[in-house]
């Protein structure tokens, strides 16, 4: 369960005041796969990092499972777009174990758990390997195989696959949905990308260019795994599109 | 094999020129003198005790060095108070070379190790304060997100993150502080030390005119300085920063 309750977030600069994200409000139920969808500079890395409480909204609250938001928490795993986000001067497990190690997990157990979720991302062969090592597409895997080991009940993504190649990034789609549904995870998933948000997405939330507002929310109700070139899918993504691109209506 | 190559025509070179009989022969003592002299030097273990007593000084001096330029970097790096009020220090100490102090240290502590150990210490600091310094405000702001989003804070944080995080500085700072350790105690030796040393050997032969001695003491000085140049961090780096990727080996 995550709420966002009138959420807004203003960034100090030398220039004044930016509104980055004005009055959001929606929630997640669990094991909801929530996606995230704005044009660029509209305020969703903004608004998952205040969920993942690296600083807290200027205005508003965030509640993860009826708990007020204070600071990072292991109740919530993250994973961002960046490759560089992995450590590395450890291994694929010894990135995945990471997390354990800060619960104080014993050692033999914690690479047990941790050579399982690799299992679950398809690496268990690289669990040896450092991460320069590996392709961008696999070390996003690590991440999410990291974020996931700890078992928190959220985790939220940043667009996570924006950076890989097309192929790349339909072949960890689909990986993703299976560990998800593998997980019963509730997922928050930050996406400019329209397709990727109606291949994952229970619900998806459109956000209005800067300042970020809550446009819509549009629930995706097709059966999975989801056939991209079906009638129903495409629709949805005209949908979501036209969500998109319609012009700002005047302020109500 | 290229370090051979290079070493051997300097070597061929200096020969020619030694048996040109362009300059005295004991000025310019040829390659088959000064390997007798070197030999029989290590023979009676003179040279050992010679080495010894510098390593030990080289060592004293740098681990003091290492210790401080860390505690102090890191400080820096962590407290802008700690920051302003060092680096000032910082920046008015450093281009004073290390072997003017020798003269002050000397009227202070007399003679001997005491005297020498606080020149290579001073000349050690500076690259260890710096290097420190800047790698730790150099790490990733993604892995100390990350981490801190699996739990880690305070010392887990410092020594599982920030300290390997930095390792391509400190790796570096080390390796620069040696150098400068080394320089130094041959020149604080010849001035501070009262016996032994491999500096003082050289300062002591001038007085006898014995270019041998003066010429297979640097060698040795040269032998030691390249061994822990190559092998200790050569090694060093090879077995940490060049393994898990975070620097590269140049193309060929
Ligand atoms: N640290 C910051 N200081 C000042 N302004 C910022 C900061 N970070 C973001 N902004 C501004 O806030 C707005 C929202 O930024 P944010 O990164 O959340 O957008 P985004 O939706 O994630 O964009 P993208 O799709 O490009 O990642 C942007 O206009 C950006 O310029
Ligand atoms: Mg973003």
């Amino acid at each position: 369960m995550i709420e966002v309750k009138n959420v807004t977030l203003e960034y100090g600069t030398s220039e004044g005041k930016v509104l980055a994200v004005d009055n959001a409000s929606f929630s997640a139920k669990e094991s909801e796969f929530l996606c995230l969808v704005g044009p660029s500079g509209c305020g969703k890395t903004t608004l998952l990092n205040m969920i993942a409480g690296f600083f807290p909204p200027t205005q508003g609250e965030i509640r993860v499972h009826g708990q007020a938001v204070n600071g990072q928490g292991l109740d919530r795993g993250i994973v961002f777009q960046d490759f560089a986000q992995l450590f590395p001067w450890r291994t694929a497990l010894g990135n995945v174990a990471f997390g354990l190690e800060m619960k104080g997990v014993a050692k033999s157990e914690r690479e047990r758990i941790a050579l399982e979720q690799l299992r679950l991302v398809k690496l268990e062969k690289f669990a040896g390997s450092f991460p320069h090592h590996l392709s961008g597409g696999m070390q996003q895997r690590v991440a999410i195989a990291r974020a996931l080991a700890y078992n928190p009940g959220v985790l939220l993504m940043d667009e996570p696959f924006a950076a890989l190649d097309a192929l790349t990034r339909d072949e960890m789609q689909r990986l993703l949905a299976e560990v998800w549904r593998a997980t019963r995870k509730t997922v928050i998933y930050v996406t400019h990308n329209v397709a990727e948000a109606v291949y994952l997405a229970d619900r998806v939330i459109v956000m209005t260019p800067h300042p970020g507002r809550i446009r819509a929310e549009v629930p995706v109700r097709l059966p999975r795994p989801r056939d991209p070139l079906s009638v129903e899918f495409l629709e949805h993504q005209k949908m979501l599109l036209r969500h998109l691109t319609q012009k700002e209506e005047g302020p109500s | 094999m290229k370090a051979a190559v290079s070493i051997t025509l300097s070597l061929i070179l200096y020969e020619a020129v030694a048996r040109s009989g362009w300059f005295a022969q004991a000025l310019v003592p040829t390659l088959p003198t000064i390997a007798r002299t070197l030999w029989a030097m290590l023979a009676d273990g003179t040279m050992a005790r010679h080495a010894a007593n510098t390593l030990w000084r080289v060592f004293a001096g740098l681990a003091l060095a290492a210790v401080t330029g860390l505690v102090l970097g890191f400080l820096m790096a962590r407290y802008r108070p700690v920051e302003r009020f060092f680096m000032p220090l910082v920046s008015a100490l450093m281009p004073i070379p290390s072997l003017a102090w020798a003269p002050v240290f000397i009227l202070w502590f007399g003679l001997g190790n005491t005297a020498t150990v606080l020149v290579v210490f001073y000349a050690a600091s500076f690259p260890m304060v710096i290097n420190t310094w800047t790698g730790a405000r150099a790490v990733n702001p993604l892995w100390l997100r990350a981490a801190g989003a699996m739990g880690a804070s305070g010392a887990s944080m410092f020594w599982k993150v920030v300290v390997p995080g930095a390792s391509p500085f400190i790796i570096t700072g080390l390796r620069l502080a040696f150098q400068r350790a080394w320089i130094a105690v041959v020149g604080a030796e010849m001035l501070a030390a009262s016996d032994f040393g491999l500096g003082w050997v050289i300062f002591d032969a001038k007085e006898f005119l014995n270019a041998d001695i003066m010429l297979a003491s640097l060698a040795v000085i040269g032998a030691i300085g390249y061994a822990f140049e190559r092998l200790v961090f050569g090694s060093l780096e090879r077995g940490t920063v060049l393994r898990w990727g975070m620097v590269r080996t140049a193309k060929a």
